[in-house]
């Protein structure tokens, strides 16, 4: 039942948001939501991996990148329809993600963490190095001038990535209540106890980093057109792995709503230090914020509202 | 499902207050709208740009306005992450009703903004970006900078044009730079004007931009014993690849080119006599022949608010291009005395427009008619101090002919005495 | 274009690269190895220290080393200050690993922004004599800008080696990353070891930044250049091992200069990162470091 008020809950939002583009013509907005909608993905994607798992990924802006070049190569090299864009860049994704899962079997904690860095790192080199990708020159991707049944393409985009962040919190949401969340968690708790009761560890991180990863991809997929000029170094950027990972600290990382949160709170927060003056200043309070949040809320908001509610869970 | 309400609910109210945007109307002041780098990598730069801009206002104020109303500028940071942009310029078009838009600073923080100028029909000009319009071919989009209608081989044909007429002709050059955008299409220019000169070219090479000792490259350059080195380099990298070369001892007949930084202050006065001889591009330096009506002022007004504001205490670099491509807008506003961007893009294309940085005239592809990227030469460095900088003789002015204040000192050995 | 006279310059050029990076490394070595807390934010305490030089430099015409030396009090209270916050707020109740590293991700942008609010966002750099020459040794041409720098990353690893091995507080601080129980049963508080093993930590950043600003110009946010390679050395390095991290720090510092010169520059990161991931792959306990 609560599934389903969830599913009419965001065919709802779907609905609303293409109404929303028939309405208002202030692209301004779309453009906002997008950046906070492609944080949720990637802020969810993390958290399928990291919050679940308890395995930190150090390597986020590399998915990203990856399904972003992916898509940008694609465009370059035919006429392909957005919805193939979308499934090759959650295939490499997911296949890099894969290939992550099994470097769990030999790495945990921190180890890991640098290995995902440095697979970024040599992603980032390989892209550099490939001339067709355009190397560290960049790449440009033109948008197309029309768009079936949307006005513009910004207008597009926006429906799109509002519609993978739900598709993200949908994946994020089953995988919690199905076996292999509970799975997960037993890995995250312990992963030497849930091995000996019979926990299939290595096949559910493998499918916990695959799933993650090809999030991260698909989220990256738009960004050719959202971009235009795109080139290795603010592609990879360590911002994308920064937030990805804050944001579900913030929000809570033990169940899918904390990334929601986080994204939507923390984006907003940058959206709107962009667009106002002195933005070293506050650059300075996300800084701020940030550390006070994981020294007083270390739950995320999700801790601070249930240790309101009496520590059900605590 | 509670949390699911909040979230419906933030949506909602972000729906409405989409709906119901206040629209500005009309007159009030003109207000000039752009997204610059305060902070993160190129901040340096986009600092002291926004200072130009600010003095260019006060001065456009001062008179009047432009067309009888004030001018405004709205801007925001886009702390030099292309990312940032698409939203900066639609705040400023949907939100801000700007009148006039101008770009950032660089090709990274240009480009991002071009489709949504391209697709409201907008007159833009780009503040230091290479080669930009190439891929957009955008009738209205002008670039200050004066790389010249071909600008990927104008940035270094002067240096291989100096090469060429030197007795014996150099035979041999060895190309170095930073792999990013800049100097990957630097060197591709660079490539070019060799061959067209008949050059050999022994070592070409890019390398990557957090690269901490340059003593590596340095010595993989000598060791293929070039007659002349072009290094297209970022700002640290600059002055790692100087000092490298003054360390191991490398003295091809001529050396620089497309050293980004070396037209900065900073860079400048920690390097001080490692400079002299190096032979490399800029813009505008303090030379006789490039005393243009206005700029000493200019210059007077900015060096004095340059601490306060932590940007170049000297300012030759952007800045002057900063003021001048909002002095090439607001003289377009003026002529054609109307807003209408169609009237003002085509005003700016086919007028010629007289700046503190000296006549200028736009090709169809949106940049310089002409190139008129200077190659300097550093002469006479006499220390580390600021003020040398700040005068005539130091920064001679070699190519092109029509701007030269001295002679070149040649080979590089002979400059480093 | 090969020669034995390149080759030879070009391996010492990698090994007194290697020597800095061991000097920036240390602290990652002492703080993540030995401590187990993931100080990511090492890089931009490095960074601060090169402003304290380039101040004191540009103000007093203090040498830059004799200023990042003067300054390593200031950073080991600093380090004990943030130790303090971080046990309280982490440690103590024992989820540090996550938390612990958006903690330290603050503390980046805290540091960044701060440095670029008070001084702008420029390239600094500072004065010193014997930066830009170079001597002779034979055949080998050396730049005091890297020899020194190497010179003083070498000191400073064998006065943390001495310290470690030779000094009771240096024993308690080696056995605080095995045994809690064993170190209470000699008397001394793991708190306060682990805060003064920190404090050391953050107090080579003090030096290793003067010697950054030394080899070439430094603005706020360079430090994020680093957080790879320092991780890197560190893991290579065998974790908490002071001498296998000068091993790797070289080797690292040699191999990139060998890459960036036979084959070239572009491919120099990717070589060292190439080697982690394997390394990490193969051999996880590093190159030269404890097994198990």
């Amino acid at each position: 039942m609560r599934g389903r008020a969830l599913l009419a809950v965001a065919v709802a939002l779907v609905v609303l948001a293409v109404a929303l583009t028939r309405l208002s013509a202030n692209q301004y907005y779309y453009f906002a939501a997008y950046v906070i909608f492609q944080y949720v993905v990637l802020a969810t994607a993390w958290n399928i991996l990291g919050g679940y798992t308890g395995y930190v990924n150090f390597g986020s802006a590399g998915f990203f990148a990856l399904g972003a070049y992916t898509a940008a190569i694609l465009i370059k090299a035919f006429p392909v329809p957005f919805p193939v864009l979308l499934l090759a860049a959650g295939t490499v994704g997911g296949l890099l993600g894969l290939s992550l899962g099994y470097l769990t079997l030999r790495l945990r904690g921190v180890f890991f963490s640098i290995a995902t860095l440095a697979l970024a790192v040599v992603l980032q080199t390989l892209i550099v190095n490939w001339e067709y990708a355009g190397g560290s020159r960049g790449i440009y991707t033109m948008r197309p001038a029309t768009v079936l049944f949307f006005d513009n393409y910004v207008e597009f985009l926006f429906v799109v990535m509002l519609i993978l962040a739900l598709g993200a919190l949908a994946t994020a949401r089953w995988i919690e209540h199905s076996r292999l969340g509970r799975g997960l968690a037993a890995i995250r708790d312990n992963e030497e106890a849930a091995e000996c009761m019979g926990v299939p560890t290595l096949r559910l991180k493998l499918v916990a980093a695959t799933v993650s990863g090809a999030l991260m991809g698909i989220a990256g997929a738009p960004f050719p057109y959202y971009v235009t000029y795109m080139e290795p170094a603010s592609t990879f950027n360590l911002d994308y792995a920064v937030n990805s990972l804050a944001m579900p600290m913030i929000g809570g990382a033990t169940t899918w709503v904390g990334p929601l949160l986080g994204a939507v709170l923390l984006g907003t927060a940058q959206q709107i230090a962009t667009v106002t003056i002195s933005s070293a200043l506050n650059l300075l309070i996300v800084g701020v914020v940030l550390v006070a949040f994981v020294i007083l809320a270390p739950d995320g908001i999700i801790g601070l509202v249930r240790r309101r509610r009496g520590g059900r869970h605590a | 499902m509670r949390a699911w309400g909040v979230v419906a609910a933030l949506i909602g109210a972000l729906a409405l207050v989409a709906v119901w945007a206040p629209r500005a109307v009309a007159e009030g002041p003109i207000k000039v709208g752009f997204g610059m780098a305060l902070t993160g990598g190129v901040a340096g730069n986009g600092k002291a740009a926004l200072l130009a801009i600010q003095i260019w206002a006060e001065e456009v104020n001062k008179k009047g306005g432009l067309l009888g109303r004030k001018v405004e500028l709205v801007y925001y940071d886009d702390q030099s992450k292309a990312a940032t942009v698409p939203g900066i310029y639609t705040k400023l078009l949907d939100v801000d009703k700007v009148d006039l838009v101008v770009s950032g600073y660089g090709t990274n923080l240009i480009a991002p903004a071009l489709p949504i100028v391209i697709e409201r029909k907008l007159t833009f000009i780009g503040l230091f970006g290479l080669a930009v319009n190439e891929q957009f071919h955008y009738p209205h989009y002008f670039g200050i900078m004066p790389a010249g209608p071909s600008p990927k081989t104008d940035w270094s044909a002067g240096f291989f044009e100096i090469a060429g007429r030197q007795n014996p002709k150099p035979r041999t050059v060895a190309l170095v730079g930073a792999d990013a955008e800049y100097g990957q299409n630097a060197l591709a220019g660079a490539r070019e004007n060799a061959k067209r000169h008949g050059l050999q070219v022994v070592y070409d090479k890019a390398y990557p931009p957090a690269t901490v000792d340059f003593t590596p490259i340095v010595r993989a350059i000598q060791a293929t014993n070039p007659d002349i080195v072009f290094v297209a380099s970022y700002p640290p990298d600059s002055a790692g690849m100087l000092r490298a070369a003054h360390e191991v001892g490398l003295k091809p007949k001529l050396f620089g080119g497309g050293m980004v930084g070396l037209q900065y202050a900073s860079l400048q006065t920690a390097l001080g006599l490692m400079l002299e001889g190096v032979v490399n591009y800029d813009f505008w330096v303090p030379e006789p022949t490039l005393k243009f009506p206005g700029i000493e002022d200019f210059l007077k007004k900015y060096q004095e608010r340059a601490k306060a504001a932590g940007v170049d205490p000297l300012g030759h670099y952007v800045p002057p291009w900063a003021y001048a491509y909002l002095q090439v807008l607001g003289q377009a506003v003026e002529a054609t005395k109307s807003l209408d961007q169609q009237k003002i893009g085509e005003y700016i294309r086919t007028h010629e427009h007289d700046t503190l940085v000296g006549k200028i005239r736009f090709a169809p592809n949106g940049e310089w008619v002409k190139s008129r990227v200077l190659m300097v030469q550093f002469q006479n460095i006499e220390n580390n101090s600021l003020k040398q900088f700040g005068e005539p003789g130091h920064r001679v002015v070699i190519y092109p002919d029509e701007w030269k204040s001295g002679t070149l000192i040649y080979p590089y050995a002979k400059a480093k005495r | 274009m090969f020669s034995f006279h390149l080759l030879l310059n070009v391996i010492v050029a990698g090994i007194l690269l290697g020597g800095f990076y061991a000097a920036v490394s240390l602290g990652i070595t002492l703080a993540f190895g030995l401590l187990n807390v993931v100080n990511i934010a090492h890089p931009a305490f490095v960074i601060l220290g090169s402003y304290a030089a380039f101040v004191v430099n540009s103000r007093f015409g203090l040498d830059p080393i004799l200023a990042g030396l003067l300054f390593m009090p200031v950073f080991f209270l600093l380090g004990i200050g943030v130790y303090r916050i971080y046990y309280a707020s982490f440690e103590k109740r024992a989820e540090e690993s996550l938390r612990g590293l958006v903690f330290f991700f603050g503390i980046i942008f805290i540091i960044e922004v701060s440095l670029s609010l008070q001084y702008g966002v420029d390239y600094r750099s500072v004065h010193a004599a014997y930066v830009g020459d170079s001597f002779r040794l034979g055949p080998i041409e050396l730049a005091f800008r890297l020899a020194i720098p190497c010179a003083m990353a070498l000191v400073l690893t064998l006065a943390l080696h001495l310290f470690l091995s030779r000094t009771f507080y240096g024993r308690a601080v080696k056995a605080v990353s095995q045994d809690h129980l064993a170190l209470r049963l000699m008397g001394a508080d793991p708190v306060r070891i682990k805060g003064l093993a920190f404090g050391i930590a953050i107090a080579t950043a003090s030096l290793a930044g003067a010697l950054l600003i030394m080899i070439g110009p430094v603005e706020p946010s360079i430090g994020r250049e680093y957080i790879g390679r320092v991780f890197a050395i560190a893991v290579l390095g065998g974790m908490g091992s002071i001498g296998g991290t000068l091993v790797a720090a070289l080797i690292l510092g040699v191999l990139e200069s060998l890459t960036s010169t036979f084959y070239g520059p572009s491919w120099a990161l990717a070589v060292s990162f190439g080697i982690l991931l394997l390394v990490l792959a193969v051999r996880p306990s590093g190159l030269v470091g404890r097994a198990g």
